[in-house]
């Protein structure tokens, strides 16, 4: 019987042979693309990017909804906002000619999974663009690698002044407000609503959001006279804040803000109603409760703690212009429940990335920056807003909301008190809350 | 003082969900010698079936109104739940009352989990090393939590406390302090009535019943007391569910202070073992113990005078205890020789 022998040399030696011949035809045809993942068939692939598992799941989930949604309309002849959108370069027939296609991924509210997810969409999959998240965390996270691999980021709900501060990137853009236009818009319903003395105390999730959240409500609430007390910085994840909670009773603080967010918003909120404090009077006044960012989602997990609660938003559904009425039947139509701010704030960047490569003629980020820089639009539910080009921001007005007093269903949770005009929460680019970074020059990768 | 007293309340509250996963880990542990990485995740289970309950009560008729419409033009739907419309006021009460009611089902359900979790899984894994053991529980745990997560969602669900419970109750008068003075929620100390009441009972348990004293002697020696023809592994077999209805109580009565989600049991999980290995592995008045004072320390630690001195001790106060002691005492406050020991 014959023996087959082969060494470790001969074997290495056919092996690479054999590789770089079955490789050949594909470096030899490889087509030199003008920038990374230009489309050359029938479809453009878009990245999802949405917390799939996680604490911020539901969030994720209504995330995907409202992409599809968008999707759909972009595609299939229009409606929701784009038929109410001022710009009317889509005709619902896909973009420059291709149809919209997706791949999702799961950030976990992990920047390292989100950047994971985010690099095999662009890799693997052939996004031209990823969008999504509900972390600030997440979001510079993905814009740096958005950034270094020469794709477009269009952010999903992050507030963190970062994002658009000292951490932006040429190719990223945000829809969504940030804190200080949240404490821009705040200030003067907290005065008008509690009067210029008071003694606040903070509470703050110790991580980038929430020392943003902080910075900005300490500024403009010390802005209207009041005094702060105290800021204390609580692990994110806490789960149990009374210990955090009990000493506000003895500071001498007669109001309390909440700069928390997600799980940890509900249990703080919960947990300081628990303790009373909605019910004390302290200084010969009324106790109060802060929750600067508010989100439909995060109020149904707290419940009826949210009652008389006042906190800024992003968009409500109960709005009652022609573009959010239009979105929530759509939605609602869909799904069966009205969408909340982060299916909103989705919904207009894969809406407004499409218009702008639709505009431009083309896929490629450089083009789509140009597009997009300075650019107004209205019809997207929040009036005329600007995507302005020194920073990759989007201005418009700002929604001061308060927890509803007698809520007609498990939606009807926010009541919209005042809609703050874009002039007055407005900021230079220059501002020193947004120091630190440089936009930078759009990456077209390839 | 004052703020003292509320950080002790704060720190017993703390502890008695503490004390009692970790005494269920050590039941479960000096009883079958394993390593039950999915104790947070019975807490949590435990937390669900309040949830579920309460679900349960509120399943709504829905009536479709003639005259409203939603936001997105189908007609408004009119809920009322069933229970209301079938047993009135009695109804009403009921889901007022969904938290301690669901205790009655919480009980049996999670006896039933343990013994089904042992029979089904865990005995496979006795004489396995603890790493495996460790590996399949945390794996279990996982499993578990994307259950409640597909059934539920991901998002915290509000547990109201019934509205007789709900208030803040004038501690300090009870200790002859003017009025007001030191107020505690009720729901709080209601809890930490309850964590006493059912540690006890655990403990009575086992030092005042025949069964008890078989469990104790087949933790001491389990050897001895099978030649002796007592077939210790049913009894133990019960012990596990014993140790996870504990869990699950533990689990429902905390709703009210902490809205559940699926990630609550790993919330509790590691730092329930190191109450465990603070109060030395296998002793059951140990974990008590470890837990309360771990509580109690984990609140002194976040109070702003300490904070300004050491700043971030509260999110590091419980490790560095546990280093301490582990130091100084290796088997723990009242470890006993022999455990977890070659």
């Amino acid at each position: 019987m014959s023996k087959f022998e082969i060494s470790r040399r001969r074997l290495l030696k056919t092996t690479a042979i054999a590789g770089a011949g079955l490789a050949a035809p594909t470096i030899w045809s490889r087509p030199a693309y003008a920038y990374t993942n230009e489309p050359t068939g029938s479809t453009v692939t878009l990245g999802f990017n949405v917390p799939q598992t996680g604490a911020y799941a539901d969030e994720g989930a209504d995330e995907l909804r409202a992409y599809e949604l968008a999707v759909e309309h972009i595609n299939a002849g229009g409606g929701g906002m784009l038929d109410t959108f001022s710009s009317k370069a889509l005709s619902g027939g896909g973009v420059n000619g291709k149809t919209v296609e997706f791949v999702t991924g799961d950030t976990q509210t992990k920047s390292d999974a989100a950047r994971a997810s985010a690099k095999r969409m662009i890799e693997r999959d052939g996004a031209v663009m990823v969008t999504g998240g509900s972390s600030s965390g997440v979001a510079i996270a993905v814009q740096g690698l958005c950034q270094e691999m020469g794709v477009i980021f269009m952010a999903g709900l992050t507030h963190s002044n970062d994002t658009t501060g000292k951490d932006k990137k040429a190719n990223g853009f945000r829809h969504f407000f940030n804190t200080e236009m949240s404490g821009a818009a705040l200030g003067p319903i907290l005065e008008q609503n509690y009067g210029s003395d008071r003694n606040a105390y903070h509470l703050t999730a110790d991580y980038t959001w929430g020392w943003s959240q902080e910075q900005s409500m300490k500024t403009y609430t010390e802005a209207i006279g009041w005094n702060t007390v105290e800021a204390v910085r609580t692990p994110l994840g806490a789960g149990d804040f009374s210990q955090y909670i009990t000493p506000v009773l003895n500071s001498g603080a007669d109001t309390l803000i909440l700069n928390h967010y997600g799980r940890d918003m509900v249990n703080s909120l919960t947990q300081a109603v628990q303790f009373g404090l909605k019910d004390r009077v302290v200084n010969g006044k009324d106790f109060v409760i802060v929750v600067p960012l508010y989100s439909r989602l995060m109020a149904q997990g707290a419940g009826e703690a949210t009652k008389g609660i006042f906190g800024s938003t992003n968009w409500h559904w109960s709005l009652q212009d022609e573009g959010s009425q239009a979105f929530v039947k759509a939605f609602g139509q869909k799904y069966g429940f009205p969408p909340s701010q982060a299916a909103h704030t989705c919904y207009c960047q894969t809406i407004l990335y499409a218009d702008a490569a639709q505009r431009a003629g083309t896929f490629d980020p450089c083009g789509i920056v140009e597009a997009l820089e300075d650019y107004e639009f209205d019809g997207l539910g929040n009036g005329p807003t600007l995507y302005r080009g020194a920073d990759h921001q989007c201005f418009k007005p700002v929604l001061v909301v308060r927890g509803k007093e007698n809520p007609t269903s498990q939606f009807d949770l926010l009541e919209v008190v005042d809609v703050t005009p874009t002039e007055q929460v407005m900021y230079a680019p220059d501002h020193p809350d947004f120091a630190g970074g440089e936009l930078g020059e759009c990456n077209p990768g390839a | 003082m004052d703020a003292i007293v509320l950080q002790i309340l704060n720190g017993l509250d703390k502890g008695s969900a503490y004390a009692m996963i970790a005494l269920g880990l050590t039941l479960i542990f000096g009883t079958l010698g394993v390593v039950n990485f999915a104790h947070g995740a019975l807490f949590m289970l435990g937390a669900f079936c309040a949830v579920a309950v309460n679900e349960l009560l509120t399943m709504n008729r829905v009536v479709l109104s003639e005259t409203e419409t939603t936001a997105w033009g189908s007609a408004l739907e009119i809920r009322t739940p069933y229970a209301e419309v079938w047993f009135g006021d009695l109804g009403t009460w009921l889901i007022e009352w969904s938290v301690p009611v669901s205790i009655l089902i919480a009980l049996p359900f999670m006896l039933l989990v343990g013994v089904a979790m042992e029979r089904g899984l865990i005995r496979h894994f006795y004489k396995r090393p603890h790493a495996d053991q460790i590996l399949v529980t945390f794996g279990l745990a996982v499993v578990l939590q994307e259950i409640v997560k597909a059934l539920f969602g991901a998002n915290p669900i509000p547990q109201p406390a019934p509205d007789g419970l709900s208030g803040m109750a004038d501690f300090g008068a009870v200790f002859g302090l003017e009025s007001g003075q030191i107020v505690y929620p009720m729901w709080r100390l209601v809890y930490f009535l309850f964590a006493a009441a059912v540690i006890g009972s655990v403990f009575a348990f086992l030092r005042f019943t025949t069964f008890g004293m078989v469990v104790r002697a087949g933790m001491a020696d389990r050897e001895t007391v099978g030649l002796l023809g007592i077939d210790i592994d049913r009894r133990f077999t019960l012990m596990f569910g014993l140790a996870a209805a504990v869990a699950g109580l533990a689990g429902v009565m905390y709703t009210p202070i902490l809205s559940p989600d699926y990630h609550l049991g790993m919330d509790f999980l590691v730092l329930s073992f190191v109450v465990v290995v603070v109060g030395g592995m296998g002793s059951l008045p140990g974990a008590v113990a470890a837990g309360f004072l771990l509580g109690i320390l984990q609140s002194f630690a976040s109070m702003n005078e300490v904070k300004s001195i050491l700043p971030g001790i509260d999110q590091i106060i419980i490790y560095l205890v546990a280093v301490v002691i582990l130091l100084t005492r290796p088997r723990g406050l009242l470890g006993r020789k022999g455990v977890m020991e070659s």
